[in-house]
This record gives C-alpha cells, sequence and structure tokens, in this order.
C-alpha cells in the first residue's frame, strides 16, 4: 500500500490542476460568451482569401 | 424631416480604455445567426481607428474600441444600420452587474464543491468496498484524513453562500432553509473529524461536500437563469432609449435622453417622443399622452404647456425646457401613490420560507429526541451523538432546498421562451395565486401604436403603394401607414411638404399621401366600415378640433384619424386608430376559461372603453379613472380576498401594478410601469399573458409536489437515520436519489401549453 503515499497526491495534484484550469478559463472571460464560441468555429476568417 | 446629420454625444457611454483609447458597450438589434457575428465584426473593424470589434452573441452585444482622435464613434452606429442592425449604447444596470458578479461567485464555488466531491467520492468508494473487503485500519484512517484535507477547505470556500445567508437569517432572529443545511454540513464535517481521529469505521466528509455541490448546481443554474432574462431586459431597455436633440447654442446634438438636466432646451421633431418632463417654450402642437394616462385624446400644446416624458408628438415641432432630469420623473401624485402602495404591500412569504420554517424546527427536534431517546435508553453518550447527527444528516434539505429553485429555473426559461421576461423572483409563484385579471386599454389590450383598421376594404395593390409612400413621412400617421407593407425601400425622390404630405413620381404618374385638400379628396370622404373588434364606433362632434385639419382630414371622432392617398385617379382612405391585439379575444377567452375573474380599468374616456370591453365580452369595466381611483378598485377587490393580477403599460398604471398583488406590463410600457411590473411581456400578441399565468400555475403545482416528494424521502429515511442503521453509503444514495427525484419532476414545468392564436410569433 506504500504506492498511495505518492499515487493519492498525484491524483490530486492533477484534479487540482483541472480546477485552477477552470478557474484561470472563468476569470479571462472564457464562458462569458458560450453560444458565439460555438459559432465562431464555423466561421472561416482565419483562412487566406 | 431634415436629413441634416447631427453630431452623437457618447460622452455618457464611451469609456477610456487603454491609452487614447476609448471603449463602449453597444446592444445590438438584429443578431440572429452565426454569420451575423463575422459580419458585425468585419463592418466595424474596416473603420479606421477602430481597434477591437468583438460580438458578444450570448448577450446580443458589441464592444468596440477606437483611437479617440481617429474616429467619429457616431460612424459605428452607421455602418451597423448600413448592415441592418440597429444599435444603442449600453451601459449596464448596477443589478445586472452586481448579478454577474454573484454568478461568478456561485461557479467558482461550484468548481471547488464538484472538484472536492469527485475526489472524496473516489476515497470514500474505496473505502466503502474496503469495509466489506479487507481493508487494513491504518489505510482507511489515510484515506479519511486524505478526505479531510480536501473535503474542510473545500467546504470553508463553497459553503459561504450558505453559511452568510444563515448568519444573516439567525442574527435576524429567523429561520431558512440554509440554517438547516449549514447545521447539517458543519456537524457532519466535525463529527468525521472526530470520528477519524478515534479510527472509527464511517466519515461523512462525501455526503457533506456533495449536499454542498448539489445545492450549488441548483443555484448556479438558478443565477444562469435570471443572468439571461436580465440581459435581454438590459438590451430592450437600452435599444428604446430615447435620444434627444438639445440645444447647444444653435446647433443641435444628439443627445441620450439620460444625459439631458434641467434647464436644457430641446427640440422635439413631430414623429418623436418627448425625452423628458418639461415646459413647451415655443412651437404649436398635439401631444398623444397615452402612455402617459391612457387617454387617446390627443391634446393641444404652445408654449408654456407642461409635457411629460414618453408623450408623443404628432404635428409640429416643439422647442421645450427640461423641468426635471432623465426619463423616470414623475407627476407628482403618482410618485406619491407609487410610494404608499410599494409600502403598503404585504410582503407575500414564499413558498421556500414557509416550507422551511415548518421543517427546520422538526427536523431539529427529531434529531434532539433521538439523542435523548438513545441515551434514556441506555446507549453510550458517544453513540447517541453520532445517531443524533446522522438524523440532521440525511434529513438535510437537499431535495427541500432543490424542489422549488429547480422548478422555477425551468419554469422562467419556459416563459423566456413564451416572451415573458421575470423582474423578481418570487412572481411565478405569485402569479400562480392569482384569480383576478385587471386589464389597463390603451397599449395593453390594444396594440401601443395606432394601426390601420380599414385596410380589408381597399386593393392591395393601391394599399401597398401607399404603404411604400408613407415610409418617406416622419408623420406618426403615415408611420403607422407605413407598418402596413412589407417593403422597407422608400421611393425615390419623395418629397415631404411640411404639414400637408408626401408625393412621388410613380411611372411618371404624382401620387401623394397626405391630408384630404393635399390630395384633393372632398372633405366630406364617406367613412368605409371597419373591420370587426375595432373600437371607432363612437362619432363625438365635440371632439373635432382635435386633429390637425392640415394634414389628414378629421371625421368628427377623435379616436380615428384618416389618411389620404391619391394616384392616377385614384384614392383611399385609411382610418388609424388604436387597435386590439390580434389575439386579444381568444386570450381573454382562454384567461375566462382558467376561472379568472376579468377587469378593464382604463383612463380613457367611457365611450373608447366601452366598445372593447363589448368586443372581449368583458363585463366589468370602468374609464375615465385617475391613478388614485384605480387603486381605489384594487383595494376594494383585496378587501374581499381577491388575489390581483394588475396588467398596465401606462405610467397611470404603475401605482396600481405596485398595488396589486402581482402585475404584468407590456414591454412598450413606460419606464417607471415596467420597473414596477414582476415581469414584462414582449411582442404584439396577448397571448404571454395566458401563458404566464398557465406556466405559473403548474410550476406551483410542480413545486407543491415537489416538497410532497421531500417530505415523503423524510418520512423513509428518518426512521432508518433513528434506529441508527444509517451508513454513510446510505447516506450517499438517499440524498442524490431524492435530489434526482425532484429534478426530473421539475422539468415536466417546461412542458407545452396550449397555443393561443395563429399571430406571427413574438
Amino acid at each position: 500500500m506504500n504506492v498511495l503515499i505518492y499515487l493519492l497526491p498525484m491524483a490530486l495534484g492533477l484534479g487540482l490542476a483541472g480546477l485552477f484550469g477552470f478557474l484561470w478559463a472563468l476569470k479571462s472571460g472564457q464562458y462569458n460568451d458560450v453560444e458565439g464560441a460555438a459559432l465562431r468555429v464555423l466561421s472561416d476568417d482565419d483562412l487566406p482569401k | 424631416m431634415s436629413a441634416v446629420t447631427e453630431a452623437i454625444d457618447l460622452s455618457l457611454y464611451a469609456k477610456p480604455e487603454s491609452a487614447g483609447t476609448l471603449g463602449m458597450d453597444v446592444a445590438v438589434e438584429g443578431i440572429s445567426c452565426g454569420a451575423c457575428i463575422a459580419r458585425i465584426e468585419g463592418a466595424v473593424k474596416s473603420l479606421p481607428g477602430v481597434t477591437e470589434a468583438r460580438v458578444n452573441y450570448t448577450n446580443r452585444r458589441l464592444h468596440v474600441a477606437w483611437s479617440e482622435a481617429l474616429t467619429e464613434p457616431s460612424r459605428i452606429f452607421q455602418t451597423l444600420a448600413d448592415n441592418g442592425y440597429r444599435g444603442h449604447p449600453f451601459v449596464a444596470l448596477r443589478a445586472e452587474q452586481e448579478e454577474a458578479a454573484e454568478a461568478r461567485r456561485l461557479t467558482r464555488c461550484l468548481a471547488v464543491a464538484g472538484f472536492a466531491a469527485m475526489n472524496i467520492m473516489l476515497l470514500s468508494v474505496s473505502v466503502w468496498s474496503g469495509n466489506v473487503t479487507d481493508i487494513t485500519p491504518e489505510t482507511r484512517d489515510f484515506f479519511h484524513w486524505a478526505s479531510a484535507l480536501i473535503a474542510l477547505p473545500a467546504a470553508a470556500y463553497a459553503g459561504r453562500p450558505f453559511f452568510s445567508s444563515a448568519w444573516a437569517a439567525l442574527r435576524a432572529g429567523t429561520l431558512n432553509m440554509n440554517v438547516p443545511i449549514s447545521l447539517g454540513v458543519i456537524l457532519a464535517l466535525a463529527m468525521s473529524v472526530v470520528e477519524t481521529a478515534n479510527h472509527a469505521e464511517h466519515a461523512y466528509y462525501d455526503s457533506a461536500i456533495m449536499l454542498l455541490f448539489f445545492l450549488l448546481v441548483g443555484r448556479t443554474l438558478d443565477h444562469a437563469m435570471r443572468r439571461r432574462t436580465r440581459a435581454v431586459a438590459g438590451n430592450l431597455a437600452a435599444l428604446r432609449a430615447e435620444t434627444a436633440h438639445r440645444f447647444a447654442g444653435d446647433e443641435l446634438v444628439n443627445v441620450p435622453a439620460a444625459a439631458l438636466k434641467a434647464g436644457d432646451r430641446v427640440l422635439v421633431r413631430p414623429g418623436e417622443r418627448v425625452p423628458a418632463d418639461g415646459e413647451v417654450i415655443g412651437g404649436n402642437s398635439e401631444i398623444d399622452d397615452s402612455l402617459i394616462t391612457g387617454e387617446t385624446a390627443r391634446r393641444n400644446v404652445a408654449a408654456g404647456a407642461v409635457v411629460y416624458a414618453g408623450s408623443l408628438n404628432y404635428s409640429g415641432a416643439l422647442t421645450m425646457r427640461v423641468t426635471a432630469a432623465g426619463g423616470s420623473s414623475l407627476l407628482d401624485d403618482i410618485e406619491r401613490l407609487l410610494e404608499k402602495a410599494a409600502s403598503a404591500k404585504s410582503r407575500t412569504r414564499r413558498l421556500a420560507d414557509r416550507a422551511s420554517a415548518i421543517y427546520a424546527p422538526v427536523v431539529h427536534a427529531t434529531a434532539a429526541l433521538t439523542f435523548v431517546g438513545w441515551w434514556l435508553y441506555g446507549a453510550p453518550l458517544h453513540d447517541a451523538i453520532i445517531t443524533a447527527i446522522a438524523v440532521l444528516i440525511i434529513t438535510c434539505p437537499c431535495a427541500l432546498a432543490l424542489a422549488i429553485p429547480a422548478v422555477q429555473v425551468v419554469a422562467s426559461g419556459a416563459l423566456f421562451k413564451r416572451g415573458v421576461i421575470l423582474n423578481s423572483g418570487d412572481a411565478i409563484e405569485r402569479l400562480a395565486e392569482a384569480d383576478t385579471v385587471i386589464f389597463d386599454k390603451t397599449g395593453t389590450l390594444t396594440l401601443p401604436e395606432p394601426r390601420v383598421v380599414n385596410a380589408a376594404g381597399i386593393g392591395p395593390a393601391l394599399a401597398q403603394l401607399a404603404a411604400r409612400l408613407a415610409l418617406s413621412s416622419r408623420h406618426p400617421l403615415a408611420i403607422a401607414l407605413a407598418r402596413e407593407t412589407t417593403s422597407r425601400a422608400p421611393f425615390d425622390g419623395a418629397v415631404e411638404e411640411p404639414g400637408q404630405g408626401v408625393r412621388v413620381m410613380i411611372d411618371g404618374v404624382e401620387a401623394r399621401l397626405g391630408s384630404a385638400a393635399f390630395c384633393s379628396v372632398l372633405p366630406h370622404t364617406p367613412l368605409i366600415p371597419a373591420q370587426a373588434g375595432i373600437q371607432n364606433h363612437e362619432s363625438r362632434a365635440d371632439n373635432v378640433q382635435l386633429w390637425t385639419p392640415a394634414f389628414a382630414g378629421v371625421s368628427g371622432d377623435n379616436a380615428v384619424s384618416y389618411i389620404h392617398f391619391t394616384h392616377a385617379g385614384q384614392h383611399a382612405t385609411f382610418a388609424i386608430a388604436q387597435r386590439l391585439r390580434s389575439d386579444a379575444i381568444e386570450t381573454v377567452q382562454a384567461l375566462r376559461d382558467l376561472g379568472l375573474d376579468l377587469h378593464i380599468l382604463s383612463g380613457d374616456r367611457e365611450s373608447a372603453v366601452q366598445p372593447v370591453a363589448e368586443a372581449l365580452g368583458i363585463a366589468q369595466w370602468q374609464g375615465g379613472l385617475k391613478p388614485a381611483d384605480k387603486i381605489a378598485v384594487i383595494e376594494t377587490l383585496k378587501a374581499q380576498g381577491c388575489r390581483v393580477l394588475m396588467i398596465g403599460d401606462g405610467l397611470n398604471d404603475a401605482p396600481s401594478l405596485a398595488a396589486a398583488h402581482v402585475s404584468l406590463s407590456p414591454i412598450s410600457a413606460a419606464d417607471v410601469t415596467q420597473a414596477q411590473a414582476d415581469a414584462v411581456f414582449l411582442g404584439e400578441r396577448l397571448a404571454p399573458v395566458y401563458d404566464a399565468v398557465a406556466i405559473a400555475r403548474r410550476a406551483r403545482r410542480l413545486m407543491l409536489q415537489n416538497l410532497w416528494l421531500a417530505a415523503l424521502y423524510n418520512l423513509i429515511a428518518v426512521p432508518v437515520a433513528i434506529a441508527g442503521l444509517v451508513t454513510p453509503l446510505i447516506a450517499a444514495l438517499a440524498m442524490s436519489g431524492s435530489s434526482m427525484l425532484v429534478t426530473v419532476n421539475a422539468l415536466r414545468a417546461a412542458q407545452k401549453s396550449r397555443i393561443i392564436g395563429t399571430g406571427e410569433p413574438s
């Protein structure tokens, strides 16, 4: 069971990384326009004309 | 009238962003698909000096930034208009900003609770399966301490919305749903820590955190729904906001009405609304006060007359001096009545508060009795306390706390889809209780703007020509006629003769639209019979002078105005009057079928109210009422035990809306009136009124059902807990099961209701 000593902190660390990733995304306004983001991906404005 | 472009003063809206650039939010009307995003952003960005343009599709808003020196901000609006969108500068109201901040706080709490719940459940499942197999006590203790490490900080962070509300309630000497929630969470965590230190088999970290997670999901959804409706309401308010032409020396500057100050001189052109309360200092005109008093007959004004914000200027340009700033200034007596009505309004207790007032004492008493019972029975003190706390945990009102918000979220979403925007959180419950409906007439039962009422009697081709020509005029009658055409392209070269009409050459033949004299029509035009359901039956000679003969002749009836059209020897006379909303008759009948008692209380003349009441079959009606009279009628009804739903749009209705049990107003209502209403409905149809009542009633039924489901859950779970048989696994299953049950039941609030009428969707 010694394996738990480092597996558990690793699992928690990964979970925390996900949590902070979400909080960062929230803070940087990425959830301000969820409907728009779904539509923007369809526009080809990044293609050279 | 004149095509002179005026400078627009945007100083109220534009805010400095980075060095030398200004930024502004614009509410945009007409964003309907994904392609609009690219079109708007592309067009606005191509303006010189614009550094940023980003559309928020969810809110239908555009954020622009431009360098101060390089671009004229009014060009942004021109560009939007050229692309077919209407934009208006937008400043978020404080309420909306606060709500956005609160929503972000809740989402952060939800994220933390979700993270903690997942990780703790991972550990708990290991412990549960280990307990029935071969877990060593050391490993179990390690897992429990790891759970405590996650749970304690997470609960301290994610539980704050509940703890602070419970603390506030306790300090005020009351109980709300957050008190048992907070107590349950804190006791569960404290007991778990003590049990872990004693190497016990069971710990309840997962129950406490899962409870917080479920409750936060409910609250976050509730908030998201409210924010969405608030954003739409904010946009509509911005788009409705009037601009005013203010004199700056001899020049005119276009400013938002909100920027007007007392003492400003303002020009009000025909066809425009008066931007603020004030006194006329020059010009003669007629003013339509129907948004203020409900009176449909127009009033002559000249220098010295007092005019109110929201009145429509009909025939001549007026110069006025603003006496009270902003669009929301009021007649004194309306303000006084409003204060009185708002303070006298008995705060109805919400269903959730009533439920928790019964629930919390019962639960706490049960827990106490459990402790006393086991202790007297001879159980060790430790076991008695653990069992009592288990009762508190299992009864922690997860389902009960979700029972009402879940229904509210679904119901307000369903209302939103049908064009009803809720202003207050408990409006649904109060709407469901209404048993009497009081309608205002002007602008509520009838359309807010006058319409052509005799279109059936005129050839469609001729009517289309006339309506298209009407696009070139700003006169209110022409604007009413122009609503009949589907074309948005005015004729080239149309010339407006001020005070007479417009003329244009169509296929080499002159067409004229305007007064009888201008169109060479005999003054005694035969009356064209109107359609059914129209109020123009009266013919009162004493009001003849109320309409300018100069533009469109009068036929002895001020409720109906006439505009004439002539082209290539063909004549048409359009009768323009207040018209009932297209589905008013069906909606009123449907409301009656719901068992509601219907009344009409109008500020308009009795002779104008009667035909409407007759068309709708409403026997209880009164006309010529002052705001105080309307309140008196509501008070009488209230004294008889009626729960009154008041529906009105005029400024004169604002006090009655505040006095009624619950209130609705159309989106065209005066600002002050809308602020009083519990909900606002959009569009030209009356059906949202029926939808609001029907959905609210079903929502209330489901709320009660959910409360009973939660009670039933407790009835089963509490004896198990009292018997001391609850393990963390049972607690987790019971809590999540009951929460799912009430949530799924709540989804039924969105079911389709009966659709009334076949009018265009609003």
